[in-house]
């Protein structure tokens, strides 16, 4: 069956049918041919899929396009500002935080709705103090956050320092 | 996948109507256990009505001195509540050690609630499996069984619920508010799930067409001190090998008020009942800590692969009552 739906990504609109089957995944990287979120896994458990919605960051592969008709989406492509890359995206590249760079555009869409929870004094598994005002964004604390983002090429190493220095910008 | 149609209902009774009228249809929510399920070919639902944008999504007051989360609240601004964070740190804690960052955006406390097993056997269509073809046999039993339960089983069923979020909801003694056909009703929480016994295709005592509207966590002083514990197989990301979510009141030394639940060990959130009549008005010390866990745990019935299970549950409940004991 099919569903007129409005996507609104990296600030363009998007008018477009799509099968109720359709993933918001499949919606980008298929119908409208944005491809900076990747496909991993299909199913959740990998991240690379990472998009922001409504500016909170999500599994796209998970979300079904109907379901998020009128969203406002914003994938890795979408970061960069007047051709100006996003710190976190010049981090990561000052880093070397990626081998093949397959997982690299869900990392960074990820980090940077991180920092937002980070900002917004949302706690961690990880974080001593439930109740602390002030998130302190130490390695532990960006490796907890960021588990939801699995790297094939193990290039956490530079990733982590990555997203700390990035999150200092 | 199947195709199916989709609808977004108007209001509550829309919902609710819209099912009934539909015996294949199901409710969608974040999508993040049913999307993964279809694709599976597990679940196969004609039509999906969003409740996503229905109910409430906001944490709000009782006046008996709770709290009542709507079904829509996203897991990770439930767990980042402040009311939340101060008065029912379990809750926080056990959100926080579920899936991931993303996910929890997107899953829903209703759709957390009604999350399916993870059992292999059922997410697999090739297999056997008794809760997702009645009458087709269990996989598990004689399979690989690490990840199932101890407690509770049956002949035809020994999965777990994979659910952090309601296991502490269990120790917190919540309500969960439904809307169906017949109108509003409330209960406890550990009415919400089942054993499987010799049904084990129902994991809840809902009927089809009932939406979770909304879970009331009532007014417990002890709740301040309460506490999650999650054993898994990597540090994050992960469901739980065995965990539990208690809350302790001790007073001169005696334990005054337990809560005690268990995942990862039955088909539903287990309630160690047992194990907290046990504790009333004992010396709260750690030999009593055990000689509960023991008590609770009597009944235990290890598969091939999961008698570590056994040790793991005992443990983890008296390293959590002691530290909410030292935590006083
Ligand atoms: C990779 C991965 C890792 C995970 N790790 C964990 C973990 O460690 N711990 C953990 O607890 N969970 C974990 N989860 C599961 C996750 O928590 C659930 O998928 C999520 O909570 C489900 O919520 P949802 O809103 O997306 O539900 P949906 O997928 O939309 O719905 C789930 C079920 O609930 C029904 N439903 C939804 N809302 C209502 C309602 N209001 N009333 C009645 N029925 C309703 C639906 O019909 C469906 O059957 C993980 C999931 C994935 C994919
Ligand atoms: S344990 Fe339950 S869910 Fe798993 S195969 Fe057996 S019947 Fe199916
Ligand atoms: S592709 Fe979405 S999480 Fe892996
Ligand atoms: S850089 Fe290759 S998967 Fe991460």
């Amino acid at each position: 069956m099919d569903a007129e739906i409005t996507l609104h990504v990296d600030g363009a609109e998007h008018r477009l049918t799509v099968d109720t089957r359709t993933t918001l995944l499949d919606a980008l990287r298929e119908h409208l041919e944005i491809i900076s979120p990747k496909k991993g896994c299909d199913h959740g458990q990998c991240g690379a899929c990472t998009v922001l919605l409504d500016g909170r960051r999500a599994n796209s592969c998970l979300a079904l396009a109907v379901a998020h008709d009128g969203t406002e989406i914003v994938t890795a492509g979408g970061l960069a500002e007047n051709g100006d890359l996003h710190p976190m995206q010049r981090s990561f590249i000052e880093h070397d935080g990626f081998q093949c760079g397959y997982c690299t555009p869900g990392q960074i869409v990820s980090a940077v709705g991180m920092l937002e929870e980070v900002r917004a004094g949302w706690p961690s598994h990880v974080t001593e103090d439930l109740n602390v005002e002030e998130i302190v964004l130490d390695d532990d604390e960006i490796r907890e956050r960021m588990s939801g983002n699995l790297c094939r090429c193990a290039a956490y190493a530079n990733i982590v320092p990555a997203i700390r220095e990035g999150s200092e910008r | 996948m199947k195709p199916y149609s989709y609808q977004r209902a108007e209001d509550v009774d829309g919902a609710v109507a819209a099912l009934v009228e539909q015996p294949n249809a199901k409710f969608l929510a974040g999508g993040t256990n049913l999307v993964d399920l279809m694709k599976l070919g597990v679940e196969e639902p004609d039509a999906l009505v969003d409740v996503r944008r229905l109910t409430s999504d906001h944490v709000e007051d009782l006046d008996d001195g709770g709290l009542r989360i709507g079904a829509a609240v996203p897991n990770s601004v439930l767990a980042a509540d402040r009311k939340i964070r101060t008065r029912y740190p379990a809750l926080s804690q056990a959100l926080l050690a579920g899936a991931s960052g993303q996910l929890r955006n997107l899953a829903t406390t209703g759709g957390n609630l009604l999350q399916r097993t993870r059992c292999v056997y059922w997410q697999d269509v090739t297999t056997p499996c008794n809760k997702r073809e009645p009458g087709s046999g269990c996989s598990a039993i004689e399979g690989h069984n690490k990840n199932h339960a101890i407690l509770g089983a049956s002949e035809h069923c020994v999965a777990t619920h994979p659910s952090d979020m309601a296991v502490a909801m269990y120790a917190l003694d919540a309500f969960v508010v439904v809307h169906g056909p017949d109108g509003e009703r409330r209960f406890p929480i550990e009415e919400l799930h089942r054993l499987p016994g010799d049904e084990p295709q129902r994991d809840t005592t809902l009927e089809h067409g009932e939406l979770i509207t909304a879970v009331d966590l009532p007014p417990l002083d002890l709740a301040a001190n309460s506490k999650y514990r999650k054993v898994r197989e990597r540090a994050s990301y992960a469901f739980a090998l065995v965990s539990v979510a208690a809350a302790l009141d001790v007073e001169d030394g005696v334990v005054r008020d337990v809560r005690i639940a268990l995942g990862g060990v039955a088909h539903k959130p287990w309630r160690a009942t047992k194990a907290e009549e046990a504790l009333r008005g004992e010396p709260a010390n750690e030999a009593n800590f055990h000689a509960a866990a023991d008590i609770e745990l009597e009944d235990a019935q290890p598969l091939r692969d999961n008698a570590f299970k056994i040790p793991l549950a005992r443990n983890i409940i008296a390293r959590t009552l002691l530290d909410l004991s030292e935590e006083r």
